[in-house]
């Protein structure tokens, strides 16, 4: 740390109350013996832990950017080739002439938003209901959302496969097996977004709905009026969460849809993987291309990823 | 505006019907059944559906689905493949989930300060929540490559022996340990970074007046503190690592020699692949049941050992 760093350090942790272990010691030594850390490091010794974890940590992305333009023969070589002589971006062209991840791409995105879009519709209907209607029923039908909600996803996939092909058979082509709403409808609602914004719901004051109410406001009007833009932040974690398990999501697609064009990006990356398993570059470029959408969004709106990550860790605590 | 609307669309009713469209019970109902019925359609009804399927012969080849007691179940306590499945689903279990923890719990409190740099630091960290598991599986699978990858060039550079990774059957399951705590890493900073900063400054100050050194304050002051966030990530990544599926099914299809089939592989290959509907559905319920057990031992052992303030 360096004597000109430090009064400042000191100071910004004075007015916020910024913690460190050993934050007491640091500031008694400023104020009584300024000199006394000259023996130190020149900066924070977390540092010699941090760079190397970092290192570490983004070394996978580094080395899939460094072999995504690679020829085949230098990425199919040992000892690896560390820095590429030349840098082949036609790797990036001949996946995307050999797979759709435009398409791939696109169909991630509608089924991402339409998921987002329907649950934070039905969940607010359901978990406002549930937070301040008085009806017959509702606390068995509250038991039932939450039993579903502790078993896992495998239990129900086989079911949940017969449903989505007999609804396709029977009622409506574009939600059966190999069609994009197959991979929408069984998550348009879910237990934990209702669940999720009942307990926000239940915080908020009742003074102002009520008011609304005498007022001659309809139960609809209310919600959307008054409830819903006080909900915003409760709203942005249930997109935030909806939309990266959406997004992620591999075992569903990869029973529902089985025609390249209704893929989504993971279940196409993968078919891709079985495809080109030994043309490396090939394969990198195409994942780069696969994981640079959400890195980009999550980059973008670190914020709210973190803030809803976070309150999910928070709620449970 | 809407509010006069709604009221003389209101007026306009007959006396009747009004008072029954503007109860709390039909309001109630208007407003939870879209959102219900998926989730019975989808979420309920399946439940009950494969418990009942898991005592039923049931292949999608033959038409008919006669009941056969427990037979289902009977047959996965002699299936060698279960017996294996479960045994590596609970090793994988036991390294991925105190792994992911450890190193969580580490960067968050190296990264829980202000140094230059920290923003970068920490978004490294972040950065692997946003990967799926169908990218991660595909990064690491050539970083292990057994002939070209990039970890036995540092191992060659250390003097250690070339290995075979995921084609070795005694390595597999270990490099996919490796690569998802690599994948969780983001979420377990996340979670134990929100906790830390959630401590009071007091605490750790009074502390170090009474004489503690650092590694003292954090063992008597700051790890209790953060015991209800170790408690959830122990329960949700346990959860997690029961399910795990996807980088299976990329890295190894359950190979080398079974090596790597977890139960839900199975399950995913008996239910999709062979088509045993019944039999796969008894591998579910059994499942459920495995995850069940684990989370209360989980949350009776939990309790004990969490310290909750207020």
């Amino acid at each position: 740390m360096t004597a000109t760093s430090a009064p400042a350090r000191s100071g910004f942790r004075r007015h916020s109350g910024f913690r460190r272990h050993s934050g007491f010691r640091r500031h008694t030594g400023h104020d009584d013996v300024p000199h006394a850390r000259r023996r130190r490091l020149p900066f924070s010794p977390w540092h010699l832990v941090l760079i190397p974890a970092t290192v570490l940590l983004i070394f996978p992305f580094l080395w899939l950017l460094v072999t995504s333009v690679e020829t085949s023969s230098e990425a199919l070589r040992f000892p690896p080739l560390l820095d590429p002589r030349v840098i082949r971006f036609a790797n990036y062209s001949d996946a995307l002439a050999s797979a759709p991840f435009v398409r791939f791409f696109i169909n991630s995105a509608i089924v991402a938003v339409l998921t987002v879009l329907s649950n934070l519709v039905l969940c607010s209907l359901a978990g406002y209901a549930f937070a301040r209607f008085r009806f017959l029923g509702r606390t068995a039908l509250f038991a039932v959302l939450m039993a579903t909600l502790m078993v896992p996803f495998q239990v129900t996939m086989i079911p949940q496969f017969i449903i989505t092909k007999w609804l396709g058979v029977h009622v409506l082509a574009a939600v059966g097996i190999d069609h994009l709403g197959a991979l929408i409808l069984p998550n348009a609602a879910t237990a934990f977004g209702i669940f999720f914004l009942r307990q926000f719901f239940k915080t908020l004051p009742l003074e102002y709905e009520e008011s609304a109410r005498v007022d001659g406001a309809s139960r609809l009007t209310v919600l959307v009026r008054i409830v819903l833009p006080l909900a915003t932040p409760a709203l942005a974690t249930l997109a935030a969460l909806t939309f990266i398990d959406s997004w992620n999501n591999f075992l569903w697609p990869l029973i529902a849809v089985t025609s390249t064009n209704q893929m989504t990006l993971p279940l196409g990356l993968a078919t891709f993987q079985g495809a080109h398993q030994t043309e490396v570059p090939l394969l990198m470029a195409g994942n780069v291309m696969s994981l640079l959408p959400m890195l980009l969004i999550f980059f973008l709106a670190q914020r709210y990823f973190i803030r809803s990550v976070a309150a999910t860790g928070l709620a449970g605590t | 505006m809407a509010v006069s609307v709604a009221r003389a669309h209101q007026r306009g009713r007959p006396g009747a019907l009004r008072r029954a469209v503007g109860s709390e019970h039909f309001s109630g109902w208007a407003f939870v059944t879209p959102g219900v019925v998926i989730i019975l359609l989808f979420g309920a009804v399946p439940i009950i559906w494969s418990a009942v399927m898991s005592f039923q012969k049931n292949n999608l080849l033959s038409p008919s689905t006669p009941f056969v007691g427990t037979a289902n179940y009977r047959q996965m306590l002699h299936d060698p493949i279960v017996v294996q499945a479960i045994k590596h689903t609970l090793i994988y279990t036991a390294l991925f989930v105190p792994g992911t923890m450890i190193v969580g719990l580490f960067l968050a409190v190296a990264m829980n300060r202000k140094i230059r740099f920290i923003s970068f630091y920490r978004t490294a960290a972040y950065a692997t929540m946003a990967i799926s598991t169908i990218s991660e599986a595909i990064v690491f699978i050539w970083l292990f490559d057994p002939s070209y990858g990039v970890v036995n060039y540092f191992f060659s550079l250390i003097g250690l022996p070339q290995q075979q990774f995921l084609n070795s059957p005694s390595e597999a399951l270990y490099v996919i340990v490796a690569m998802t705590i690599w994948g969780w890493t983001g979420f377990s900073v996340v979670i134990y970074l929100a906790a830390l900063q959630g401590i009071p400054q007091t605490l750790l100050e009074a502390a170090s007046i009474d004489g503690a050194g650092p590694w003292r304050t954090f063992r008597r002051i700051t790890l209790p503190l953060l015991s209800p966030a170790s408690l959830f990530l122990a329960v949700w990544l346990t959860i997690n690592a029961l399910q795990l599926f996807d980088e299976v099914y990329l890295s190894t299809q359950g190979g080398p020699l079974n090596a790597t089939t977890v139960l839900v592989y199975y399950l995913y290959n008996q239910a999709f692949q062979q088509f045993n509907f019944g039999y796969a559905s008894a591998i579910a319920y059994f499942l459920f049941l495995v995850i069940i057990v684990v989370t209360v031992i989980q949350f009776r052992v939990g309790k004990r050992l969490t310290y909750y303030r207020s």
